[in-house]
């Protein structure tokens, strides 16, 4: 059997490999995204301390510690068996938030930042964010202000930009300061309006993305994720809701505590990520996608003003739920825009400088459930412990690992329309790579991948014979 | 004066060492105007050139390929500073040594009873039995440690190492 070979996968949250299976007639038969490397933190923290999770489970990935952080917390406070006090709620949100925006900011302006400016078929010496910052170094410096308005902010609440070790079972440790609330405030207005430019600026570009707009992971599917009671965007809390492709619910709302009911996981031989499918449809058919495109086709507004705005012009791209993966950067920026404006809203409430920010005590609960919105996509921690509060058994579904089913197919979709004959030209290749980073997977979180070997692309016929190869 | 190259290796972390690179900001920028950028996570070339300068490399060795990885770093690079304490120690990755791989594997792939239980192994680099930090392997020059390293702490080591205005391999060593 043919095959063709991607790897390493650059630009997304670490590496991975992409192999194409090409069938007689020389099209694409089948599509693979690899993960190639898996860490087990579900094996490694049986018989430690639950209060060590939050700070552990950060280390899963240093791009969102702060989601895992936050969803490891969650699970904690229900062995605890607490409600946390409103301003420990108020200023884990603005935590998310912040995370939300830089993360939003990487994945925007660093990692797919080269393909929309530069385009995809730039010489790949040259097509990354040191290559964009010499092409237009304003775009780079404005996506290198927007993250660092999150990562500082961050700092400003929890002490440090990477692995905090601020959020703990029970609330957070330590209050925020009247001073580090203005300095973030200070902040706001000059970051609002850059990432409205930039929001402006991509809506304009669209028209030349039509043809990725049409191939990249465009089709029908389930979308999940956390709906507020009020049916807006929400990141930290609220129930699970399922969207058919048609945008009608799949199912009733859950409480994350159920997600068992409705999500099972299945394994391939070829790669460590495993397979989140909707179990009333079975695997492979219960395919669903999570994230900021998910998020935007689930919520019923955004609940902030410039957001909701924008949110109506975003809707009039389709009649049901927006399906092309490549409007996942457009709702990145709607997303970041939202945290902005929300951000501003938490830190106006005067509740928010409160001194009473932790709840205390000892394990009431041997079991724990505790789910987020990551800046990827849902985020799910489960813990088991026993009476001394030392743990037995976790799960962890992670929004890459719950996009793993569309993303195969989403790469498959690309490559069919991208690699028809027998000439493979290296754009080509970043074009499906470019697919995989609409998903913005983050494989340091679904234990990351890495590849050693060049990456050589080989075009086999047939008959075993090389028709063509790429090598860079 | 030729440009300096810079390398960054991604093995078996987190990225948040790449990350605390990246809380530099716009020092960063003004630092990669100043070098040649020649492989990294966040670049499109996808083999380890030849003569680099500087490599500086963020996570454990955890399987034959992260190895193999490491040891042509080294071939091709004049100064090797492991970034951060996985790097430098093993650190996280290394949390599974005292069970070994195949437990681990045993208890991620089968013992949760997922669909079609197995364990993975079509097409990926097997994995090491324990996860061991760089100096296992290579000589290293230069070992920042922290979890991750602050990014004032790189900046400074960078800035010394490629501008030439400083050899900090006299000041650290490991342990000390
Ligand atoms: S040292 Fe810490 S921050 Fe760096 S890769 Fe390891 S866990 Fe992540």
């Amino acid at each position: 059997m043919s095959q063709i070979t991607i790897e390493p996968v650059s630009r997304i949250e670490g590496h991975a490999a992409i192999r194409l299976f090409l069938d007689d007639t020389g099209q694409v038969r089948d599509a693979r995204f690899q993960v190639t490397q898996v860490r087990g933190f579900e094996q490694f923290v049986v018989g430690r301390p639950f209060s060590e999770m939050p700070s552990l489970t950060a280390r899963i990935c240093g791009i969102c510690p702060v989601s895992h952080e936050l969803a490891s917390a969650k699970a904690c406070d229900q062995l605890l068996a607490v409600a946390i006090p409103p301003t420990a709620t108020k200023l884990r949100c603005l935590l998310n938030l912040a995370q939300l925006v830089q993360s939003h900011a990487l994945s925007f302006f660093y990692l797919s930042g080269p393909d929309l400016l530069l385009g995809m078929d730039h010489p790949p010496e040259t097509r990354n964010f040191f290559g964009l910052a010499a092409a237009d170094p304003q775009f780079a410096r404005d996506g290198i202000r927007i993250r660092q308005f999150g990562q500082q902010a961050i700092e400003r609440l929890a002490g440090r930009r990477i692995h905090p070790s601020w959020v703990v079972p029970g609330g957070v440790n330590s209050p925020l300061t009247a001073a580090n609330r203005e300095a973030i405030l200070a902040d706001l207005p000059s970051i609002k309006t850059l990432v409205s430019a930039h929001l402006d600026r991509f809506k304009q570009t669209l028209d030349g993305h039509a043809e990725a707009i049409g191939v990249f992971a465009n089709f029908p599917s389930m979308f999940l994720g956390l709906v507020n009671e009020e049916g807006t965007l929400e990141h930290y809390q609220g129930r699970l809701r399922f969207i058919d492709a048609g945008g009608a619910p799949v199912g009733t709302d859950l409480d994350p505590s159920d997600y068992q009911q409705v999500i099972g996981e299945a394994v391939e031989p070829w790669t460590y990520l495993k397979f989140p499918y909707y179990r009333p449809l079975g695997y492979p058919e219960g395919m669903y996608r999570v994230g900021p495109l998910a998020r935007l086709n689930l919520a019923a507004r955004c609940g902030t003003e410039l957001a909701d705005r924008e949110l109506a012009l975003f809707r009039e791209l389709a009649t049901g739920p927006v399906l092309s993966m490549f409007h996942a950067h457009y709702a990145r920026l709607i997303e970041t825009l939202y945290a902005v404006e929300r951000i501003e809203e938490l830190l106006a409430d005067p509740q928010i400088l409160d001194q009473r920010i932790r709840a205390e005590a000892g394990v009431n609960s041997l079991e724990g459930i505790g789910v987020t919105e990551a800046p990827r996509g849902t985020l799910m921690h489960h813990y088991r412990v026993n009476e001394d509060g030392l743990i037995q058994w976790i799960n962890l579904i992670i929004a890459t690992g719950h996009n793993n089913l569309a993303m195969q197919r989403g790469i498959l979709q690309a490559a069919r329309h991208f690699l028809t004959g027998t000439t493979l030209r290296e754009g080509l290749l970043n074009r499906i790579e470019a697919v995989i980073r609409t998903f913005d997977p983050c494989l340091s979180c679904s234990t990351h991948a890495v590849g050693s070997m060049p990456m050589i692309v080989e075009l086999i016929g047939p008959d075993g014979a090389i028709l063509d190869h790429l090598r860079r | 004066m030729k440009k300096r190259r810079l390398a960054t290796l991604w093995l078996d972390g987190c990225s948040g060492c790449h990350m605390s690179l990246l809380d530099t900001d716009e020092r960063l920028l003004d630092l990669a105007a100043q070098v040649d950028m020649v492989f990294s996570p966040l670049a499109d070339i996808k083999e380890f050139p030849e003569q680099v300068d500087v490599v500086c490399i963020e996570g454990a060795v955890s399987s034959a390929e992260d190895e193999a990885r490491l040891h042509r770093a080294r071939r091709h690079s004049k100064l090797l500073i492991a970034m951060g304490d996985c790097a430098v120690t093993g650190n996280i990755p290394a949390m599974r040594n005292v069970h070994g791989a195949d437990a681990m594997l045993r208890s991620v792939y089968l013992e949760r009873e997922p669909l079609q239980a197995q364990i993975p192994g079509t097409n990926l680099p097997p994995l090491r039995d324990k996860s061991l930090p760089l100096h296992h392997f290579v000589h290293v020059d230069l070992f920042i440690p922290g979890c991750p390293p602050a990014a004032d702490t790189l900046f400074t080591a960078l800035n010394g190492l490629l501008t030439g205005t400083a050899d900090l391999r006299l000041d650290t060593r490991f342990g000390a």
